[in-house]
């Protein structure tokens, strides 16, 4: 009888954890300017060091947190609403933090936010109103998917997609009707990008996903069986309809904080759970560390690979998970696939 | 003393249509109970009611206490369930979804102890799965998966054990395996089964109480002569039968009378 233990645990998340500490040095250091890390370790006014911890460094710090904070909430979205094609753009939120973001850019492009009252510079407000956006969308979608006191999947799921649906009919709406330079920069950050970050910003956001992800990590055993029906979750013990509540305002922060400084990063939040489902098995106590951390690797290269392709042109990320991603996983399905329940 | 599980006066609609009409029933402990009826007539209804998964009005009462006032971490540790059917949406082995019986018994944040293993491995090999421990759920067959399922059940190491027709999907032998594993449950382990049913000759074989429903209604309550007879089966299946009791164990046996 093979069963999760302890020693797989630690041989999966750490294999992942030094694969992912490896991919952050690599991934720093390549660039469209070749720098030296001895010479910017040695010397911290060096432009190699310029470069490396205040161009490279907390891009790729975010690149990782988005990257691993999408996977880890897919996985949820997926257990949560038993549908393998759930996502974190399926969830409303994603759509409202867009609008937000971009009522922002378009009416008050110019504010600018002090960081601790102007100590540490001043940052673009936009993620803020994102992350407004992205609250008010979850209230309401949460309110509208409500049906005596519970979330259902089915609710959840269908006001979700027709939110996103209806968002996206504004955005589109918004973007016609401003002149032309502006709606290429709408539609640049639409698609979702890690352009450099400000410390603070890459702190706030890293703080917000790891508070997240370790709660959602601490209800694993309760997806698990969540994912079997709301009948036998109950049968087997979890207050279901308060584990779904939680998860859903956990993995909607979660997203609204993570839509709102990068966009709309797709393909992480769908694929790498179903992958790391293939490799390591459904268990959520095992899954979700794994995917967090696979996700945060992916996504470090597929932002890597976006800024050096068409250097010094920078391609929207969201292109490139979606280019590499797509055949990788369709590769994995055509030979994986039969251990899936149809 | 008060009956393991009671309900009183319990209705249940779904829209307009009664599901369950005011249906008492005191099961006391150690009962082995066989819940019998037409489709529609309210079996899986009332099973989910008992278990706790569905509110209904009336009275639900476990141990005495009312049903509501437990948590349901609690009350999957006294009542275990093998449902009519079971969702599977990804990958898991027979082995994991067994082990997901353990989850009410151990801290949420850790693995599996030697108990929980335990448990597992003793409720497959009393319902010969062991074979089937790493092999995907959702690659078994239907009569594979209906015996995982009732491996999961017994992991619980509930008092009470509640089953949805535990015998649909499989072949005779098998079937008589389940039956003769709720009796054996029942006599050795002390506990206390109530189980939805649709075959009325092995219902009336292996259990002493039987409870025949109809449209929501407790039409007979009894021993198994006295709930399976010709008039009721005509009145409650609109069937012509014809009952004998053969010898040796004298349970009434039917006979359909093309």
């Amino acid at each position: 009888m093979k069963v999760l233990d302890r020693k797989k645990m630690i041989a999966v998340n750490g294999a992942l954890l030094a694969l992912l500490a490896a991919s952050l040095l690599a991934c720093a250091l390549i660039g469209p300017v070749a720098i030296d890390l001895k010479r910017a370790l040695a010397d911290f006014f060096s432009p190699d060091a310029e470069i490396l911890f205040r161009a490279r460094l907390p891009r790729v710090l975010l690149g990782a947190a988005i990257g691993g904070g999408m996977a880890a909430c897919g996985v949820v979205l997926q257990a949560m609403l038993r549908n393998p094609l759930a996502c974190p753009q399926m969830l409303g939120v994603s759509g409202g933090a867009s609008l937000g973001g971009i009522l922002g850019m378009i009416f008050f492009p110019h504010w600018l936010l002090p960081l601790a009252g102007g100590l540490l510079g001043e940052v673009s407000w936009v993620p803020l109103a994102a992350f407004l956006g992205a609250l008010l969308s979850m209230g309401l979608v949460y309110r509208l998917a409500l049906f005596h006191g519970r979330l259902h999947p089915y609710h959840l799921l269908l006001t979700g997609v027709i939110f996103n649906s209806f968002v996206a009919a504004l955005i589109m709406f918004l973007n016609s009707i401003v002149d032309f330079y502006q709606a290429q920069g709408l539609l640049f950050w639409l698609m979702g990008n890690l352009s450099t970050r400000a410390y603070p910003t890459v702190a706030f956001i890293a703080a917000y996903i790891a508070a997240g992800f370790l709660w959602l990590w601490s209800h694993g055993l309760r997806f698990n069986l969540i994912t079997l029906g709301e009948e036998a979750a109950l049968q087997l013990g979890v207050e279901v309809a308060s584990v779904e509540r939680q998860a859903f305002v956990a993995t909607s922060l979660m997203i609204g904080a993570m839509v709102s400084v990068s966009g709309m990063i797709g393909f992480v939040g769908l694929m790498v759970p179903h992958v790391m489902r293939l490799l390591v098995g459904s268990d959520h106590r095992l899954l979700l560390p794994a995917s967090f951390l696979a996700g945060a690797i992916f996504l470090c290269w597929a932002d890597t690979l976006a800024r050096v392709l068409l250097a010094p042109a920078e391609l929207p990320v969201g292109i490139v998970t979606a280019f590499f991603g797509g055949p990788f996983f369709i590769y994995l399905l055509y030979r994986e696939g039969r251990r899936l329940p149809v | 003393m008060s009956a393991a599980l009671e309900v009183e006066d319990l209705l249940f609609a779904y829209g307009p249509r009664r599901v369950l009409d005011r249906v008492s029933l005191a099961i006391q402990k150690g009962e082995m109970i066989g819940v019998l009826g037409p489709n529609g007539s309210g079996k899986t209804t009332l099973l989910k009611i008992l278990s706790g998964v569905l509110a209904a009005r009336g009275a639900v009462r476990l141990a005495g206490r009312p049903i509501e006032a437990y948590s349901r971490n609690e009350l999957s540790r006294i009542i275990a369930v093998v449902p009519q059917e079971s969702e599977i949406h990804f990958p898991f082995t027979a082995a994991e979804i067994v082990l997901m019986a353990r989850a009410s018994h151990h801290e949420r944040l850790a693995l599996e102890g030697a108990a929980d293993l335990d448990a597992a491995r003793r409720s497959m090999a009393a319902t010969d799965t062991e074979s089937l421990a790493d092999r995907w759920v959702h690659e078994l067959s239907g009569g594979e998966k209906q015996r995982v399922m009732i491996a999961r059940a017994l992991a619980q190491e509930a008092e009470i054990l509640l089953m949805d027709e535990p015998a649909a999907f499989l072949d005779l032998k098998h079937q008589l395996g389940v039956f003769d594993l709720m009796r054996r449950l029942n006599r050795e382990r002390k506990l206390t089964v109530v189980a939805a049913l649709h075959d009325l000759n092995l219902a009336a074989l292996f259990f002493p109480r039987l409870v025949l429903l109809e449209n929501g209604r407790i039409h007979r309550d009894g021993a198994p002569e006295e709930v399976l007879t010709e008039d009721t089966i005509r009145q409650v299946y609109g069937v012509e039968v014809r009952v004998e009791r053969p010898e040796p164990q004298r349970r009434p046996h039917i006979f359909i009378r093309p």
